[in-house]
């Protein structure tokens, strides 16, 4: 009603900037998007540390934040937690990269071809559907509870997922695209290597950053079973010795290694695929 | 001797459940050398069929279409297409889009850049090379898209309303651009539209298709003086042929809306 009675530009402007904040789908500016993130965490810690040290909560079952970050600067220099963190990182990009290579190829060639399609496609539905923790009892049987069974989780758990999303993202291709490679002169040949390919590559690259992000859960369960060394042997250590501060540096580490490849993986991709974004 | 000739083309459609729609009527006609023919109709009257056919990408139910005595197989760079719908490859620059063809064909590097060159220069492009085709606006878009198809050399450019997506303004620039093309370097060339003026102002035949089921209801000459100027369009032949197609319009669009 304001507004509708507003005699003047000069009027409305003031209403306007009152109502910002709870306008639906107003954007904010990038200092207080920072802010904002920043303070969601300042909080969490906030509301741990009020727990922990006000003494609502047993040291045994949660340790304080203060604590946390003691037990964590003793895992790096008492621990060589470092040596866990590198060996859990080879895991993850072991298995991620192996099963890109096999599973890229495959499913460019699905996506292209109706026909490898309808042969694959039924059998990798099924085996997206069988978790890749439950395998680790059978590769422990078959590969030991070496660094083979660790990077054949890792594989289990991201090949199917990427042979799918690649086929779809490459099955989508733009059919008018395509047409035009045919009157411009392009074979079979010409349209898999310069319409198809290049078309799904930002979606291909993007599925890649999601499947990664999968592996890093899989790696942890497949150390927390039969192993000597990485975050996750490093975590069910912890659990015996009944040291919730490392077991949540832990975490954190986890955590803070998946957003800093994701990151990564972010920039590349934006820089490699900038034409999708214009 | 004649270039393209279509000889009793026809389509139907499966549209599920055993039912056939019939999209186009057995069709007979001829685009002579150096011709510019525009097929006019209303929307969903086939017209684009019959230009899918020729240029490969659907397949006639009977009939076939020879371009050069040869039969029409399959899509080839021998007969250069521009779509209605921005059909530019977005991941490569404006020069890359006019080189596809050339490349495909295995052209070395200095000649590919020596006819892109030529040809951005042709449609006004000059100084866009590098540019993505997002970067570009709708009708500079299009106008790529014509560079593209006329550097692979084609024997024939088939058009399936290329301007249809542009604004007035740009569209009548575009149409001029075209026939400035046209006129100067004589390429055989099927327009397909669904707007009067355009059919008039390039061609030098107008094919007229009835309402679906298609067929050509009327080949008219169009006998104005080249080169053509926009102020043509105010001129009593232009008006006159204008009044005829409209009514061979009108009475097609009011069929295809019963």
């Amino acid at each position: 009603m304001e507004q509708v009675q507003a005699p003047s530009h000069l009027a409305e402007a003031p209403a306007r900037a009152r109502s910002r904040w709870l306008a639906p789908l107003e954007p904010v500016s990038a200092n207080t998007r920072l802010l904002l993130g920043l303070g969601f965490f300042a909080l969490f810690v906030l509301v741990w540390a009020a727990f922990t040290l006000g003494g609502y909560v047993s040291p045994t079952f949660l340790a304080s934040p203060m604590t946390m970050v003691k037990e964590g600067w003793l895992l790096f220099t008492e621990h060589n937690f470092i040596h866990d963190i590198g060996m859990t990182v080879w895991r993850v990009f072991g298995g991620f990269i192996l099963a890109s290579v096999i599973a890229v190829p495959l499913g460019i060639a699905m996506g292209a071809y109706k026909g490898v399609e309808a042969f694959f496609e039924p059998f990798v539905s099924f085996c997206r559907y069988l978790p890749a923790s439950a395998f680790i009892p059978l590769l422990i049987l078959w590969a030991g509870i070496g660094e083979t069974q660790k990077v054949l989780v890792i594989f289990i758990g991201s090949v199917f997922q990427i042979v799918l999303m690649v086929a779809v993202t490459v099955g989508g291709a733009r059919r008018d695209l395509v047409e035009a490679a045919y009157t411009l002169g392009a074979g079979d040949r010409g349209i898999i290597t310069r319409v198809l390919i290049p078309g799904a590559a930002p979606g291909i690259a993007e599925t890649l950053r999601l499947v990664l992000g999968w592996a890093w859960t899989y790696v942890i369960v497949a150390e927390l079973i039969g192993s000597s060394s990485g975050i996750g042997h490093m975590i069910t250590d912890s659990q015996a010795l009944l040291n919730t501060g490392q077991i949540i540096f832990g975490i954190i580490i986890i955590g803070l290694i998946g957003l800093v490849s994701d990151f990564v993986f972010k920039a590349i991709n934006r820089r490699l695929f900038a034409w999708s974004s214009i | 001797m004649s270039q393209l000739s279509i000889q009793g083309v026809s389509r139907t459609f499966d549209t599920g459940k055993g039912k056939r729609t019939q999209a186009l009527l057995p069709v007979d006609f001829e685009v002579n050398d150096n011709d510019f023919v525009t097929i006019l109709g209303p929307s969903g009257c086939g017209k684009s069929t019959l230009l899918r056919i020729v240029a490969g990408l659907e397949r006639p139910s009977t009939g076939r279409a020879l371009l050069d005595g040869r039969p029409v197989q399959g899509p080839g760079a021998d007969r250069g297409m521009v779509f209605q719908s921005y059909t530019l490859f977005p991941w490569l620059t404006i020069a890359q889009n006019i080189c596809f063809g050339l490349r495909e064909r295995g052209m070395g590097a200095a000649e590919q850049k020596e006819r892109s060159d030529y040809f951005m220069a042709k449609v006004g492009l000059r100084g866009f090379e590098n540019h993505y085709p997002k970067q570009l606006s709708g009708g500079m878009q299009q106008r790529t898209a014509i560079a593209r198809a006329l550097a692979n050399d084609p024997k024939i450019l088939l058009l399936d309303e290329p301007f249809g997506a542009l604004d007035n303004q740009t569209r009548v620039l575009m149409q001029e651009l075209l026939l400035g093309i046209w006129e100067s370097a004589r390429k055989t060339v099927l327009f397909v539209t669904h707007d009067i003026d355009e059919a008039i102002f390039m061609a030098n035949r107008v094919a007229v298709f009835s309402a679906r089921p298609g067929r050509i209801k009327s080949d008219i000459a169009v006998n104005l003086p080249h080169p053509r100027h926009y102020t043509i369009k105010t001129s009593p032949e232009f008006m006159d042929l204008k009044a005829r197609l409209t009514e061979e319009i009108r009475a097609e669009a009011m069929a295809a809306d019963h």
